[in-house]
């Protein structure tokens, strides 16, 4: 039996370029340049290595977004993902995490899987609940938030390094597991992977393959509403002192001690 | 007036700051009450503090599944009581799994969700929250327009304040839904004897610069001398020189507080998600071009193992 792995995969803007807000308090897309979210990396990555286990396995990697969001799934493509799958609608522009969720989770169901890796969370929203909306959507339980992952015997396990304790889980598959960027380093694309990638076949779907209403997604579907996005105003750089003299540690206990802090 | 549940996050039969702090900004928005769950530790300690800071209700849950399965049950007692007793709005602590259980939570009450709060204020509909984004270089105010706001709030976003209230304990008799992973095993963290890296009011951290594993005792040398939490960059991490879970920056951490040592860190805006928002910040380094400096408030460009030693005999002195 083919052991299908479903990866969900995020594309956003560059996170060392200048990001900022749309006029409708959406991300700007257009302003910086895109790439594969770098902590999806890890969950191609992870679930890379299931399938080099398994006997027999199929990676598939999934994204919601716009045109460009192909160069995504193509650098998951060239890494070793079998196929890819975009959900591409003008519609779902502005969509909050449930609406993204709901999305995911049909094109999920549509496209098959016996397990659904995710990163821990994106790099430009930041907020790491998709993987459990997942779960929640699909009624499958959640391994997340894993710094070690594996599957045996129809068991996904894994080490979940919280605030708190180490845990170790263990879930029957299907299962929706999220892994950390302590997982193990990302391999990069070979040119071989590259060029295979270009012939790798890309499934296009819009809402209407996935039974979606519109009015469920976009900013209308929202369920948030930003009220503003301002620019925090930069720091500005204050004192700086060199320790030429060998009294730097000095000096800066006198400013600690200004500022009350000793 | 309007009912806020806050999920109280406890262990060792005391309640964590962070959920002190919750229970203090739910009081802008109305009468908070408390969520207390345990799987089979004594919760009376943890009821009695959650009143102190103003719970007038405290419902408590006690089951096994709190502890052997993951989120799930969590998500079960919260929602259960979300819908049983018609609340205004559903607090959680900001952690990876208080993320996650306000997530499955909001779903399954048809709500808006708002993650990472740095900031709540009561508003004419419904919650207004601020949140830090792009590596702190905006701040977004939003608020939840379906259903009863779920939010999660940074731990250090409000400093907790007692307010008496009367704290009636309620036993709540959650019914499981299932259908979520086993957990196996937990060892609890060993502690340092240090403030927790988010909770602490000073944070100490150390990066490339240090060089090595043993480097760190001078930044830990520091940081003890300040009461303070002893942070790491993504660099020193990766490297192995300290643990993942001291990381600051977008994938460990992210800190805010009253004031912020960097000691050879270089500044990359992978680490500054993690501590822009810091109130004071200051820097060693060697290399005057680094780009912490444009950050800070004082810095020092020298070798950090002759300015750490120095500046943790100066407070010694003082």
């Amino acid at each position: 039996m083919t052991l299908r792995i479903a990866v969900c995969v995020k594309y956003v803007p560059d996170a060392t370029g200048d990001r900022g807000f749309a006029d409708d308090l959406t991300v700007d897309r257009d302003e910086v340049d895109g790439l594969l979210s770098e902590l999806d990396e890890y969950a191609v990555e992870q679930a890379l290595r299931i399938s080099e286990e398994a006997d027999d396995a199929e990676v598939t990697v999934l994204t919601v977004g716009p045109d460009d969001a192909k160069d995504a799934l193509r650098k998951a493509l060239s890494m070793g993902a079998d196929k890819a799958v975009h959900v591409n609608d003008e519609a779902i522009h502005g969509s909050d995490v449930i609406g993204t969720s709901a999305v995911l989770a049909k094109a999920l169901e549509k496209t098959g899987f016996d397990l659904v890796v995710c990163g821990m969370a994106s790099t430009d929203g930041t907020m790491g609940v998709l993987p459990a909306l997942l779960a929640e959507r699909l009624d499958l339980p959640q391994a997340t938030l894993l710094s070690e992952v594996s599957v045996e015997g129809g068991l996904v396990k894994g080490r979940r390094d919280g605030d708190a304790a180490t845990e170790y889980l263990e879930a029957p598959l299907p299962a929706v597991v999220s892994v950390t960027d302590q997982s193990g380093e990302a391999r990069y694309p070979s040119f071989k992977g590259i060029m295979a990638a270009k012939k790798k076949p890309v499934e296009e779907l819009e809402l209407d393959d996935l039974e979606i209403d519109e009015d469920e997604v976009g900013l209308a579907g929202s369920w948030t509403l930003v009220e503003s996005a301002d620019a925090r105003p930069a720091r500005t750089q204050g004192t700086i002192v060199t320790n030429e003299d060998g009294d730097g540690g000095k000096q800066l206990a006198a400013f600690l001690a200004a500022q009350k802090f000793i | 007036m309007a009912e806020i549940l806050v999920l109280v996050d406890h262990a060792d039969g005391a309640v964590r700051k962070p959920a002190l702090e919750l229970l203090t900004l739910a009081r802008r928005l109305g009468e908070p009450s408390a969520v207390v769950l345990g799987a089979g530790e004594a919760t009376d300690a943890v009821a009695a503090t959650a009143a102190e800071y103003g719970a007038g209700t405290v419902y408590v849950a006690d089951g096994a599944e709190f502890a052997d399965l993951l989120v799930v049950p969590k998500v079960d007692a919260l929602t259960q009581i979300a819908k049983e007793k018609g609340v205004a709005a559903v607090l959680v602590t900001s952690s990876g799994e208080g993320k996650e259980i306000a997530a499955r939570v909001a779903l399954r009450l048809g709500s808006g969700l708002i993650t990472d709060a740095v900031e709540l204020e009561a508003g004419a509909e419904g919650p207004v929250a601020t949140q830090s984004v792009f590596a702190a270089s905006y701040q977004v105010k939003s608020r939840v327009s379906h259903g009863v706001p779920v939010i999660t709030v940074k731990p250090n976003s409000a400093a907790p304040e007692a307010a008496p209230a009367a704290g009636t304990v309620e036993t709540v008799t959650v019914a499981f839904t299932g259908n979520a992973a086993k957990v196996v095993s937990r060892t609890a963290r060993v502690s340092t004897g240090r403030p927790e890296l988010t909770e602490s009011a000073i944070v100490v951290s150390g990066g490339r610069g240090v060089g090595a594993a043993e480097g760190f005792e001078v930044v830990e040398k520091l940081a003890d001398s300040l009461g303070a939490a002893v942070g790491a960059s993504r660099a020193a991490v990766d490297a192995g020189w300290y643990p993942h879970s001291n990381q600051v920056g977008q994938t460990g951490k992210q800190v805010s507080p009253q004031l912020y040592v960097a000691a050879g860190i270089s500044g990359a805006i992978q680490h500054r998600a993690g501590m822009q928002t810091s109130k004071t910040i200051v820097a060693v380094n060697k290399d005057p071009e680094a780009p912490i400096f444009d950050l800070v408030d004082y810095g020092v460009v020298g070798d950090l193992f002759e300015v750490l030693p120095q500046l943790t005999e100066e407070i010694g002195a003082r």
